[in-house]
């Protein structure tokens, strides 16, 4: 059996690629993409742990965490679906109209 | 597991009525005509009043629910009456507003109710499940609403930027919570606190701990994780921002207060320092980018920072048994001032805004205290409560707040307090400089909701800070029991 250090250590991976792309990519969609690898992130790590302990948990935290993110992913189209509709682009550098 | 009770439902019924109404409120509001969305205003303002009426009946009881994963408790109770109250006060003044601005849809006020379902989940929540998941039923209908003036291109960008920062925040919660159910193999605050007291695997507990407090740093717009909210403030409809700048503060704090106070007080010698230094930055860098704001929207989404700040003073001491009750309630009697003068201030902004977005920048003020007495008079009393000036209700949440972080041994962080509070004094009197001694022709918009609502908060905000021990002593009882 795989030991859960090495689920683990991936998830830490796979959060960090995660926020990295956030933080460095400029296409929303890709910035979602990121997150929505941090999301799986913490599900691996969730039912990685939630099979050492032997509990059911941290599996219905994952059920809970795909179904919202499936809502989120609903939103989240749907606002950048909008702002293309009015700029033409989705560009995250373009999207300076607010300023102070 | 076993079935839940029928008393369990009790513990849950706001949320239920709330939740029941909201959705019939969706279908009704098919059946308004296009140009009469007030009423769906009128039926949702009704749905949070009858849910006040039964938050406050519930004044003094206490249970658990499903298994312990939601508690009703005198501080949910009071955190769900203040996150009601501020639900009507965002209806009155998105009334008139979204009628003017031409985007008087229905969807609006069924979002504001399922928020408001959030926020109240998320005071009720005693397990990081329900937390996160009132998290996200609270910052859905938020991402929406921030977006709602479409096709208006600076209401996108708020949303699409709100919605960014929101999903990245989502991300440390989900993750910093499997991190802590990995070193406790618990998810409720109680399993967390007897695993955590028994002294199990330290280094991945504060680690998920940390990343859960990153994710709410950035619901409630702490710095560093601040960024988002001038752009979103500024940008999302001025209704929502009032709205949104109080509400989720009060669930993300509330979340937060919970959390580190029931599940984590084994881990505050780690993290008091992380928390002391989150509060000063906040309150420095909200207090001091403020000054060079121009449009008042940005203002007061710094300022929003730098009260954030102020309220992160009481987590500070909470590993200190002696003084964490204290120091909770008085961030809780905090959160009551902010919630006021927060809502008042914002009215006025909302009766000064133009379509367009004109009548948003500071030197449009000029002038407006020969022309509207009242309503400069108004909004003297929430500047003067913003900065923590006699006889407001701001003055009284500082000394409670200062007092409670001196008791717990940081004087520092109270100097820092202090200071960042002159500091704030001189942007907050800029906005009463030019009301009372520029020249200038305003125009107000005339609307009996938001003059009502203006009036309604700078009277508490002046008034009970003649009485502020009737609700400190209320806020004391509700944290009585939380430990």
């Amino acid at each position: 059996m795989v030991p859960v250090d090495y689920y683990v250590i991936l998830s830490a991976v796979l959060f960090a690629i995660g926020a990295m792309g956030v933080l460095s990519r400029r296409n929303p969609l890709i910035i979602f993409m990121s997150i929505e690898l941090m999301l799986n992130a913490g599900n691996l790590a969730f039912v990685a742990f939630s099979n050492m302990y032997k509990t059911f948990n941290g599996q219905i935290f994952v059920f809970f965490v795909i179904a919202v993110a499936a809502a989120e992913v609903a939103v989240g189209l749907a606002l950048i679906v909008e702002i293309f509709k009015t700029k033409k682009s989705i560009n995250i550098d373009e999207m300076n109209s607010l300023k102070g | 597991m076993t079935q839940p009770e029928y008393t369990e439902y009790y513990t849950i019924l706001p949320l239920i009525i709330l939740v029941i109404w909201a959705c019939l409120l969706l279908l009704v509001d098919l059946f308004i005509p296009k140009d009469r969305k007030g009423i769906t205003g009128f039926l949702a303002a009704m749905g949070l009043a009858l849910t006040l009426g039964y938050s406050i009946s519930q004044i003094g009881r206490e249970g658990t629910g499903f298994n312990g994963m939601v508690v009703l408790d005198g501080f949910s109770t009071f955190i769900n009456i203040l996150i009601l109250i501020s639900g009507l006060l965002g209806i009155s003044l998105a009334y008139g507003y979204v009628k003017r601005m031409g985007i008087e849809r229905g969807e609006y006020y069924t979002l504001l109710l399922f928020s408001v379902t959030g926020m109240m989940l998320m005071a009720q929540a005693a397990d990081l499940i329900i937390v996160f998941l009132a998290l996200e039923l609270l910052s859905i209908p938020l991402y929406v609403l921030a977006a709602f003036a479409r096709p208006n291109l600076q209401s996108e960008e708020a949303g699409v930027k709100y919605f960014l920062l929101g999903a990245f925040a989502t991300g440390f919660v989900v993750y910093g919570t499997a991190l802590v159910f990995g070193a406790t193999g618990q998810t409720s605050f109680s399993g967390i606190f007897s695993a955590a007291s028994g002294g199990t695997s330290g280094l991945l507990l504060t680690i998920g701990a940390a990343l859960i407090l990153v994710g709410f740093g950035f619901k409630v717009a702490a710095v560093p994780f601040h960024m988002w909210t001038p752009d979103v403030y500024q940008g999302s409809p001025t209704a929502v921002t009032a709205f949104m700048s109080s509400g989720a503060k009060i669930a993300g704090f509330a979340a937060l207060l919970r959390v580190f106070a029931t599940a984590f007080p084994a881990l505050s010698a780690d993290l008091t320092n992380i928390l002391w230094v989150l509060a000063a930055l906040t309150m420095i860098v909200g207090n001091l980018t403020a000054i060079s704001q121009t449009n008042i929207k940005r203002m007061l989404a710094y300022s929003s920072i730098a009260h954030a700040g102020y309220i992160l003073m009481a987590f500070v001491p909470y590993g200190n048994k002696d003084v964490t009750s204290i120091s909770i309630a008085a961030g809780l009697f905090y959160l009551v001032t902010y919630v006021l003068t927060n809502f008042g201030t914002w009215a006025v902004v909302i009766a000064l805004e133009k379509a367009e977005g004109r009548g948003l920048e500071i030197a449009d003020y000029a002038g407006i205290a020969k022309k509207y007495p009242a309503l400069a008079a108004a909004m003297t009393v929430f500047m003067l409560s913003f900065i923590g000036f006699p006889p407001t209700l701001g003055m009284v949440g500082k000394f409670y707040l200062f007092r409670a972080v001196i008791a717990g041994g940081y004087s520092g962080l109270a100097i820092i307090g202090v200071v960042t509070s002159l500091v704030s004094a001189y942007y907050y009197l800029r906005v009463v400089v030019n009301m009372y001694m520029r020249e200038g022709d305003p125009v107000l918009e005339q609307e009996s909701w938001l003059g009502l609502t203006t009036a309604f908060t700078a009277i508490l905000t002046v008034a009970l800070s003649f009485v502020p021990q009737w609700l400190f002593l209320l806020a004391s009882t509700a944290v009585f029991r939380l430990f």
